[in-house]
């Protein structure tokens, strides 16, 4: 009885926890921030049910909740399912949602009501997208992502986040109208091929890969790109990655976690769930094209990254370099590189959903980001120093934490396949040291010279409390990962060899 | 302890976590001292239990696996330890070694903070850690695992004054050189895992023994990339930058990360890795290169540094290039053995210099000390016994295992090795000039700091004095090894027509690969009689004596130190060139630094912001504007304007239909 429902409550739960929210008075944050906190805590305990629940030897999708119909006319329902690729991004979404909760505790202290309803129906829009088995809900959950984080930029963001926000809706729309059109050819084309409507992902499977595939105008290559711009703005690749340094610089503390964390996922979760296995001929036909982009952004990120003078903003450059790994990882396309990928993926959450958590625990403070404001803090605030220590070693790959597992198998992967690719990409990782230990350097080490700075206050129970989740995972992963890749491992095998 | 081998550096890492603990909540400096010391005492005495249930057992290798470390595709990679002769040595002196350092420390750091004492032996502890882990290992990533952890604490150490923008610079700049090099070293691993299918040493050197001629290419490829991961942390050409500037840390991590242990982990890197250089002639020759050319490089820019701690980080640079040199011509062991001989002299010379620096209150520079031996006799007399040692002086430490590798060397020249003897003829020539250079640059710092009279300030004059127990102690234990260290486990019994008496190298003769393809020319035992040895041996000694003569003429006689002044003005240029250390700096910094940075401003700037942002988006963003603009015209809300285009509209129409 559980199990058929599971999938169901951990995904409309929060939008429904957030219809009661919006009935409890504006008047009282603290009832909202509880609530809200609560609410999110119920959801993450779920979403473990879901994993306890998971059998990691069963290569297809588990847990689906009873298969409703919703637009019959068009074969389009609701149908839901986790396979082991989609449920460590879930598991990431629902830790990630009571952190972010922890970590806007004060530093949201208007229209907190809002604020957390956006993030309930934002935690939907994402879950949503992770588990939907038609294509068209997942097209709508989608979009439901879009709104709260539209709001969440725009309304509790900093001075330009009318221009940032805007940036990322039309960005993001851009991509996903032309989706849409696809969406709706590739459900059009099945009923050509069978005579029967349907939006559903597993008719797709067996239906997409007929699609003609030859050069560049085929409409096989043609979907795949449709496909890929959303996905590869969301991701987001190079030369389509300029809305993320002020999404980031704008968005409030937890908006960027959510925004690092999971959002940016669902561009590298589409390029396998759809690109991948919905378009193999294309695909093997970009992989080249993939490749040379993974790379370029690699580099280009942590080259930008380096001379940031806000700190934020190199975290966000930041993210642009690893979400390189994680696409070269998934054009490699080994079993090897495409769990590292999938792992990468959520290390990238962690850390870098950390660092960001980091960055305003300390914004909070002097409000301001720039590095240069900073300097010598080490002394001032241990506990914070060390915490960022980990988390930026977690960053550039340290072995023994978790970004090193990731890459490792990544790079590991592709090394036979595409050589040149590992060669490019391994001296991202030299640059990605050279980045960071510079900002750890101007910020915590060298004089102390800013008297600002000098009674800065240390880290508090609450931000600790949100920041030891993440610490505890970064040395688990590190050290322990099987616990990570063994569930996904019968999925990725099942998408890579079908 | 056999089985649970893992005790070792786990103890190692509690001592780390529980004094971070400490660090937080201040406790005082005897707690500290208890869990720091403890820990490392405790793991070397499980460590020593360990070596002896392993002498006492009949195995030469033993594999510990502990748990499947990374487990993906076609990939494994386990979470596992080994025993053999070569890890028995390095956990033996490295433990040793770290826990008299440890000891060392008590004394030195004395005057910290509560707070910055315990966060330099939580480090301290998190290095030795991982130096266990390093050697212990039993595959390349878990190997790698040790490697990334050391360079991580070394980074920490040298930043632990991280208020002085020089030692966080210092600190970062030794974390990214290093990185550089653990860039080739990441993909040996990608291409071993490629070739072999495994990573487990013993698996891979099985495959290179079974098929060495099949094997050479990707033989040759690994080992030059495993070369490069050795080149960076074992700071030789072009990556040695980061050593010198790594003295800012505290001394007694100078000894023991930058000189005694991490420092030679390339080293062991190689010499464990033996069966590639073996199977790869190339690689084996480039290794001999790099090291000799290193070893005369770093020596010369010694001969003209003032900076104590510099003088020795240049010396160990050059030491570590003569261990490679070993390497280079196969001669494994005795690289290991200089490995170890290097570890006691050169601990002791930068204890021994820590307790001059402690004594002269944080003074470095030679040219402001002087006289010191009366004052410190327990530190003279162990730094000149290390100095002899360095130096090549008959039957110490030093001498034993240098002139194993200068006469391993001769014999690969004379012997032709893989048809590079010329090369190693210009090898061993080479290595002599640096072994004269080290006598001399060696006991230029002794007379320059312990002889003559005291040049420092009255005020410093005061302050002078022998250090306390907790450092002398630690001083005398490695002066003695210094001193005898090199005959105890390696003595030369070949010269004596008794080869059973080398200790260490009958000891780590399992270790070497049995590999057919090495070409000795003719037979190499036969290429140098024992007659010839022993010339090459008086040669050596007569090479050592003279540097040390003429460091005496030079900086003890009358008109000292007026010589070495008159040298620096007959040969201006030379004298500028060591005394900026070649402008290698300066130059890295102009050819790749800010070309590098000036390309992130480029990235940023131009095609970022400008191309990107500007042109594309806010131009699309202007287009959409403009043609917004434009298309409002039609829409004027003014009834004449619609109907005028109607009007146009039925004639354009009635036209077209006409």
């Amino acid at each position: 009885m559980l199990n058929d429902h599971l999938l169901s409550l951990v995904t409309l739960g929060p939008a429904a926890f957030a219809l009661l929210l919006a009935l409890l008075p504006a008047r009282h944050p603290r009832v909202h921030r509880w609530s809200a906190l609560l609410a999110s805590l119920v959801v993450f305990a779920l979403s473990c049910l879901i994993w306890v629940r998971f059998d990691p030897n069963h290569p297809g999708f588990q847990l689906e909740p009873p298969r409703v119909d919703w637009i019959p006319q068009f074969g389009i329902s609701y149908h839901l399912g986790v396979d082991g690729i989609s449920l460590l991004l879930v598991l990431l979404t629902t830790l990630l949602i009571p952190i972010v909760i922890l970590a806007s505790w004060t530093s949201i202290d208007e229209h907190v009501k809002g604020f957390h309803i956006c993030l309930l129906l934002l935690t939907t829009g994402m879950i949503g997208a992770f588990v939907a088995l038609d294509l068209f809900l997942f097209y709508v959950f989608w979009e439901l992502m879009l709104i709260p984080m539209y709001f969440i930029i725009g309304v509790w963001g900093g001075q330009r986040r009318i221009y940032a926000a805007v940036k990322f809706v039309l960005f993001t729309m851009v991509g996903s109208l032309l989706m849409l059109v696809a969406i709706l050819y590739l459900g059009w084309f099945h009923h050509q091929q069978t005579g029967v409507w349907s939006y559903g992902y597993l008719d797709f499977t067996s239906s997409a890969p007929l699609l003609e595939m030859a050069g560049l105008w085929s409409p096989q290559a043609l979907v795949f790109l449709a496909f890929g711009l959303a996905f590869a703005i969301k991701v987001p690749m190079f030369p389509f990655h300029t809305w993320l340094p002020d999404a980031h610089v704008e968005a409030p503390t937890g908006g960027s976690i959510i925004l690092a964390g999971v959002l940016l996922k669902l561009g590298t979760y589409g390029f396998l769930r759809f690109n991948r296995a919905l378009l193999p001929d294309a695909w093997d036909f970009f992989v080249p094209a993939i490749l040379v982009l993974a790379v370029i952004g690699i580099l280009y990120g942590a080259w930008v990254a380096l001379v940031q003078p806000d700190i934020k903003k190199l975290v966000a450059y930041s993210s642009v370099s690893h979400l390189g790994f994680v696409m070269l990882g998934l054009a490699a396309g080994t079993v090897a590189s495409t769990q590292g990928a999938i792992l990468q993926m959520v290390n990238h959450g962690l850390s870098t959903g950390a660092l960001f958590l980091l960055v305003g625990v300390i914004y909070e403070r002097r409000h301001t980001r720039l590095i240069a404001e900073y300097g010598g803090i080490a002394g001032v605030v241990p506990v914070y120093t060390g915490v960022f220590l980990l988390v930026t070693l977690s960053s550039i790959g340290l072995p023994g934490l978790n970004g090193f597992v990731g890459e490792f198998l990544i790079l590991a992967g592709a090394w036979s396949g595409h050589p040149w690719a590992v060669v490019g990409a391994g001296l991202g990782i030299i640059f990605g040291a050279v980045y960071m230990l510079w900002m750890f350097q101007r910020v915590f080490w060298n004089p102390l010279d800013n008297e600002e700075n000098k009674d800065l206050r240390d880290m508090n129970p609450r931000e600790l409390l949100a920041m030891v989740p993440i610490l505890v995972l970064i040395v688990w992963i590190g050290v322990y990962p099987t616990t990570f890749l063994a569930p996904m491992e019968a999925a990725v095998r099942a998408l890579l060899v079908p | 302890m056999l089985g649970s081998l893992w005790l070792i550096p786990i103890l190692c890492l509690a001592g780390a976590v529980v004094n971070l603990g400490l660090g937080l909540l201040r406790a005082r400096k005897p707690l500290v001292n208890l869990v720091g010391v403890g820990s490392v005492g405790a793991a070397t005495v499980a460590t020593f239990i360990a070596l002896w249930q392993y002498l006492h057992q009949p195995q030469t290798e033993l594999i510990e696996t502990y748990f499947t470390w990374i487990a993906a595709g076609r990939f494994l990679v386990d979470a596992s330890f080994q025993l053999d002769p070569l890890s028995a040595v390095m956990i033996a002196f490295v433990t040793f070694v770290g826990f008299l350092i440890h000891l060392y420390s008590v004394g030195y750091m004395h005057g910290e903070s509560d707070a910055g004492y315990a966060r330099y032996f939580a480090y301290l502890n998190l290095f030795m850690f991982s130096m266990l882990v390093l050697v212990l290992g039993s595959n390349l990533p878990v190997l790698f695992v040790g490697w990334e952890g050391v360079g991580l604490c070394s980074y920490l150490l040298i930043g632990y004054y991280y208020e002085q923008e020089w030692c966080a610079t210092a600190g970062k700049k030794a974390f990214i050189v290093n990185r550089i090099g653990d860039f080739g070293f990441l993909l040996a691993i990608f291409a071993c895992f490629a070739v072999f299918g495994t990573t487990e040493f013993r698996g891979m050197f099985e495959q290179l023994v079974h098929d060495p001629v099949g094997l050479s290419t990707s033989a040759t490829l690994i080992g030059l990339l495993l070369f490069v991961g050795a080149i960076g942390k074992s700071a030789q050409i072009p990556l040695y930058v980061w050593l010198p500037d790594a003295m800012a840390g505290p001394t007694p991590v100078s000894a023991l990360i930058h000189a005694a242990t991490m420092v030679t982990a390339g080293v062991y890197m190689v010499a464990r890795c033996n069966a590639f250089y073996l199977t790869s002639h190339t690689a084996m020759l480039v290794v001999g290169i790099i090291g000799a050319s290193t070893a005369l490089f770093a020596a010369t820019i010694g001969l003209a540094q003032n900076d104590i701690k510099k003088v020795l980080a240049y010396s160990t640079v050059s030491q570590l290039g003569y261990m490679f040199l070993a390497a280079g011509v196969g001669a494994f062991v005795a690289a290991i053995f200089h490995v170890v001989t290097h570890a006691f002299f050169k601990a002791c010379l930068f204890l021994g210099s820590g307790s001059v620096i402690h004594a002269c209150d944080g003074e470095q520079d030679m040219r402001r000390m002087g006289g010191l031996r009366t004052v410190m006799p327990i530190t003279y007399w162990t730094f000149v016994a290390a100095t002899l040692a360095i130096a090549g002086i008959p039957i110490f430490a030093g001498f034993v295992s240098k002139d194993e590798i200068l006469a391993k060397v001769f014999e690969a020249g004379a012997a032709d090795l893989n048809h590079f003897g010329r090369i190693y003829n210009v090898l061993w020539l080479v290595a002599v000039v640096g072994a004269f250079l080290t006598a001399f640059y060696m006991f230029r710092a002794v007379y320059m700091t312990f002889h003559g009279t005291f040049r420092g300030s009255e005020e410093a004059r005061s302050h002078l004095h022998e250090s306390p127990w907790t450092m002398t102690l630690p001083l005398a234990i490695l002066g003695v090894l210094s001193i005898i260290g090199g005959v105890l486990i390696g003595f030369p019994g070949h010269l004596f027509d008794r080869p059973g008496l080398n200790a260490i190298d009958g000891f780590l003769h399992p270790v070497i690969a049995e590999i057919g393809t090495v070409d000795h020319g003719h037979e190499a035992a036969h290429a140098v009689t024992l007659e010839a040895e022993w010339l090459l041996l008086v040669a050596s000694v007569l090479v050592a004596l003279a540097g040390w003569l003429v460091a005496r003429r030079f900086y003890t006689a009358s008109d000292a130190p007026s010589l070495p002044e008159r040298l620096g003005r007959r040969f201006p240029f030379a004298h500028k060139a060591l005394m900026n250390k070649y402008w290698v700096d300066e130059l890295y910094d102009g050819l790749v630094v800010r070309p590098i940075y000036r390309l992130c401003m480029f990235c940023w700037q131009v095609i970022d912001v400008v191309i990107i942002d500007t042109l594309f988006v806010n131009g699309a963003a202007f287009v959409t504007e403009l043609t917004g603009d434009f298309l409002r015209f039609l829409q004027t809300g003014n009834v004449r304007n619609y109907a005028l285009s109607v009007a146009l509209g039925i004639l354009v129409l009635a036209v077209v239909l006409w």
